[in-house]
């Protein structure tokens, strides 16, 4: 009977521990400034790290995209709402570069659309959360 | 030890994307992917197999195989020893993926297969170590598991990698149309050079079956060419001087000499490229949701998981546990979306790239998934069904009753014809449209012209010329009175130039001699195939609406002509929009077909805008969808691939959520209670890669896509009562009475209107409520055409070339009245 409650008990504290770890606010990392243009460095490693980048609307943004893997899903990132479909080589930094005009969300993915990255455009000098 | 590619792209999309080395790029690194995958799945099969076999089947194969052999491959140490490298070696992908996956929080299908394989492969080790600390009858180890999920993820993987190879392929098809070389004339010399080199201005010579490097326009010359490969109209084009002709077509047995007017990115060819390739990039809104969806399905799975065991461990049988975890696995496994990522991409490039092959542009997947849920389809009447250019349409002769046209007794026919020559020499010299539309209609009736020996423009009136010695008059009726013609059969012509005019046609007298001998007319014609192309719409279940300018009864002998279901008359330009919107909030989904650049509004406004491209001037950013080759049969296709493509994505979501919407529930074990029906994780896999299977192969059926083959669906043949009405424009005019050729309407008042019909040019008085008078020439235009406009007194005047309104700029009270 013991064992049985410890394994509901076990079941429910992981069923939580689940729900917050995929659904939990990410932690949004907001671009720097090079001169500008503001411009985040993404690593693509199995995913996008950082996975969300604030960036402030009317002002260039460049995504420097470092792959650091080879393989066919990662090898291009595609930004839909922008219509850009760039290719990534592998073990190289492929920058990407677009001026968002308003603001809003820019979701990207790769070109197999199984990883997910997100540009959080803000309202020009909004402070970012991050 | 990275290195920095700067590349850099505009939010338009009108970055490098559309040049040649890009697209070899990606292509080689999937053949490189697809060597690898290979290597990986062949380790994983010749591994899999054996161990597969004898733990399946070990009991059935004992009269074949001798005992030891049997027992040999069902040892738990050996299974270990062949699946390990499956596990490692080939799943190595699908873990790495997995798991990065998971710590990315963002997890995917490869992460439910990781997790599903990891937890079969550490139980199995247990099994196979320590199978004391479990109970008997759970001492059975799930290695044929690993090994088979892994290898049947592998096949999957491959099948995906190969349809993306293919799709690429529809781009490759397109990029290796690009033509390779050129002869151009430079200072004097002709050079062959690369088709890349050729430069705006250049020269281009085309000699018998050679392919056209760059757009340009003929200046020497004359051919027919196959613009099949851009327009998909197999029929061959006949090019002449002043013709425009497209890079990549190939020339038929003429030469030619042509300008270059556009190379490199700008040619028209280069613009589809880049157009197919943007559209392929883009999400249909369907696949937004799947998109949400699957961001849910991977911790929910997980989270099914982890209560299926509990739900086994405190209620299923002993032993509990093995249950329990069996099951979960199962789950895990089964509910692998892997189909669920291609489902809809595959089906989007494939139907795009199969469009361009048939001269449809589409440009977006939503405009792809858009134009299936359209009802109504507007057509614009200038450009779109008809034309859009004047032609000579009929040739009256005095003394005959107007009906009877050209279809008079032989004996006069050498006389008429001798007449046509002069008349056609008269206008030759002239630049006016209308002229043009008379020397191209004498000459296709296999006459010649001769030259004038003299020639006179009378602006606002006509020409007057000495042909062969003869004087000849072509004009209005004002050009007639100035010139003293004898109008004897006036009342004759009177009647026929005014049932011309009733007709939405421009009559033009002629008189030889100082006698008055014929009225011609010149108008838009329909075009070939419209008619057709609109019962097939019908067919389809479309409502097809005519929007037009012109008055009602013009209109409506339009509508008759082509077949349309209703038509809405006397519609100005700049209220088009607004009778989109109208027929929108009738509850309609209206797609709109007009000429891309002057239709744009409408086009804009309309669910769908499918613009008519000329073949060179394609006009791709306006619209949705570009309809190449100009012809309404496009649509057609367009409408046609939209459905097909639409219908096969359903079908693969439907494969892709089927096998785990069933899948899931019996991996839980909820048959069990009823039949003890389990699903064992091996079958469960086998069922993942099935799906994966069936919708690639569902997808690839897109491609055998034949326009001419598709037979409608809906026979819902609604017979609907031809309609006719008025567009819903302030200040639309009463049937019959000409506004002024204002464009706005606040401008229009009765003052100005009065003023207008007192013009010399009175016959036309009877033409469109919103086609409007070129004040000089009296040609019928529609002010969307026009050729040059001017402002004057607050009005706005249309002309139907520069030269008219030239002469109406030097002197406007002279056309006015």
């Amino acid at each position: 009977m013991f064992v049985n409650a410890a394994v509901v008990l076990a079941a429910l504290v992981a069923s939580v521990a689940i729900i917050w770890y995929f659904f939990a606010p990410r932690k949004a990392a907001r671009a720097g400034r090079e001169g500008e243009v503001q411009t985040a460095r993404i690593v693509v490693k199995g995913g996008y790290t950082p996975q969300v980048v604030d960036v402030e609307a009317g002002t260039p943004v460049r995504l420097r995209f470092d792959r650091q893997e080879d393989g066919e899903c990662s090898s291009h990132v595609v930004f839909s709402d922008l219509g850009i479909d760039r290719t990534l080589p592998a073990f190289e930094t492929t920058d990407v570069e677009f001026t968002p005009s308003k603001p809003g969300d820019l979701p990207y993915a790769c070109g197999m659309n199984m990883l997910h990255g997100m540009v959080h455009v803000l309202p020009k000098g909004a402070k970012g959360n991050g | 030890m990275s290195q920095v590619r700067n590349q850099t792209a505009t939010p338009t999309g009108n970055g490098d994307s559309a040049n040649v080395p890009a697209a070899a790029d990606p292509d080689a690194e999937r053949k490189r992917e697809i060597k690898t995958l290979e290597r990986r799945l062949i380790v994983a099969a010749v591994l899999t197999v054996p161990v597969f076999v004898f733990a399946m089947f070990g009991m059935w194969l004992k009269a074949f195989v001798p005992m030891g052999v049997i027992g040999f491959f069902t040892n738990p140490w050996v299974e270990l020893v062949f699946v390990t490298p499956v596990m490692f070696y080939s799943g190595w992908p699908i873990h790495r993926t997995g798991w990065l996956a998971l710590v990315h929080r963002a997890p995917e299908m490869n992460s439910l297969v990781a997790l599903g394989t990891a937890a079969s492969y550490v139980y199995s080790l247990v099994v196979t170590a320590a199978p004391g600390i479990l109970p008997p009858s759970a001492r059975e180890p799930y290695y044929e598991s690993v090994g088979t999920i892994i290898t049947l993820m592998l096949l999957g993987q491959l099948f995906e990698a190969h349809a993306r190879l293919g799709t690429g392929e529809s781009i490759r098809a397109l990029v290796n149309l690009t033509p390779k070389r050129a002869h151009v004339e430079r200072g004097g010399r002709q050079l062959d050079i690369d088709a890349g080199q050729v430069e705006v201005g250049d020269i281009v010579v085309i000699r018998p079956g050679e392919q056209l490097p760059v757009d340009g326009e003929v200046i020497d010359g004359s051919s027919s060419i196959d613009e099949s490969m851009i327009t998909g109209e197999s029929m061959p084009v006949t090019k002449a001087k002043g013709d425009m002709v497209t890079g990549a077509t190939i020339n038929g047995n003429g030469t030619l000499r042509y300008r270059a007017t556009k190379v490199g990115r700008d040619t028209v060819l280069a613009q589809i490229i880049k157009l197919v390739r943007t559209a392929q990039t883009s999400k249909a809104p369907i696949q937004k949701l799947a998109d949400r969806i699957s961001g849910y399905f991977v911790p929910g799975v997980i989270l099914i998981a982890i209560w299926t065991f509990v739900i086994w461990w405190l209620l299923g049988p002993a032993p509990q546990g093995l249950y329990g975890l069996v099951s979960a696995v199962a789950v895990l496994v089964i509910a692998c979306p892997c189909a669920l990522g291609i489902a809809t991409p595959l089906s989007v490039t494939i139907s795009t790239g199969k469009a361009a092959r048939f001269g449809v542009l589409i440009r977006s997947a939503e405009a792809l998934q858009t134009a299936r849920g359209v009802d109504t389809v507007v057509l614009d009447k200038t450009g779109t069904i008809t034309r859009g250019t004047p032609e000579l349409t009929d040739v009256s002769w005095a003394g005959d009753s107007a009906d009877a046209g050209e279809t008079s007794g032989s004996s006069d026919d050498a006389s008429r014809n001798a007449m046509l020559s002069l008349i056609a020499g008269a206008e030759q010299a002239s630049e006016h449209p209308l002229a043009q539309a008379i020397v191209k209609g004498v000459r296709q009736r296999g006459l010649e012209a001769p030259k004038a020996d003299s020639f006179e423009a009378v602006p606002g009136g006509g020409v007057a010329a000495k042909v062969d010695g003869r004087d000849v008059l072509v004009g209005n009726n004002g050009l007639m009175d100035d010139r003293h013609v004898d109008m004897k059969a006036s009342d004759d012509v009177e009647t026929t130039a005014g049932d011309y005019a009733r007709q939405g046609k421009t009559p033009i007298l002629v008189a030889i001699d100082g006698t008055l001998v014929a009225v011609l007319a010149v108008a838009d014609t329909v075009k070939p195939d419209s008619a057709k192309a609109i019962a097939a719409l019908r067919e389809r279940g479309l409502q097809v609406v005519m929007l037009t300018g012109d008055n009602e009864t013009t209109a409506k002998a339009m509508a008759d002509q082509v077949g349309v279901d209703r038509v809405i008359a006397g519609v100005r330009p700049e209220r088009k929009a607004a009778e989109i919107v109208r027929l929108q909030n009738e509850g309609h989904m209206v797609g709109m077909v007009g000429d891309g650049i002057n239709d744009a509004p409408a086009l804009a406004a309309a669910d769908v805008g499918f613009a008519i491209g000329t073949g060179t001037d394609v006009a791709i950013e306006s619209s949705d969808i570009t309809l190449v080759s100009g012809s309404l049969t496009g649509l057609v296709t367009a409408i046609d691939l939209s459905r097909a493509a639409m219908r096969n994505i359903k079908q693969n979501l439907g494969f892709a959520f089927g096998y785990n919407g069933i899948g899931i529930p019996i991996a839980a074990g909820i048959l069990y209670p009823l039949w003890h029906i389990m699903l064992n994780p091996m079958i469960a896999g086998a069922a993942m890669a099935f799906s994966s299977l069936s919708v690639v192969l569902n997808a690839n059926r897109l491609r055998g896509f034949d326009p001419k083959a598709v037979r409608p669906r809906r026979f819902a043949f609604k017979p609907r009562e031809r309609h006719v009405e008025l567009g819903e424009a302030e200040g639309t005019a009463a049937p019959g009475k000409p506004v002024g050729a204002s464009s706005d309407a606040s401008d229009t008042n009765n003052h100005n209107a009065k003023a207008k019909e007192g013009t010399t040019m009175d016959m036309n008085m009877n033409a469109g409520a919103s086609t409007v008078k070129d004040p000089v020439c009296g040609m019928m235009i529609d002010p969307k055409t026009a050729a040059a406009s001017l402002e004057h007194d607050g009005q706005t005047y249309y002309f139907c070339s520069q030269g008219c309104a030239d002469n109406f700029a030097a002197d406007p009270a002279k056309y006015l009245g």
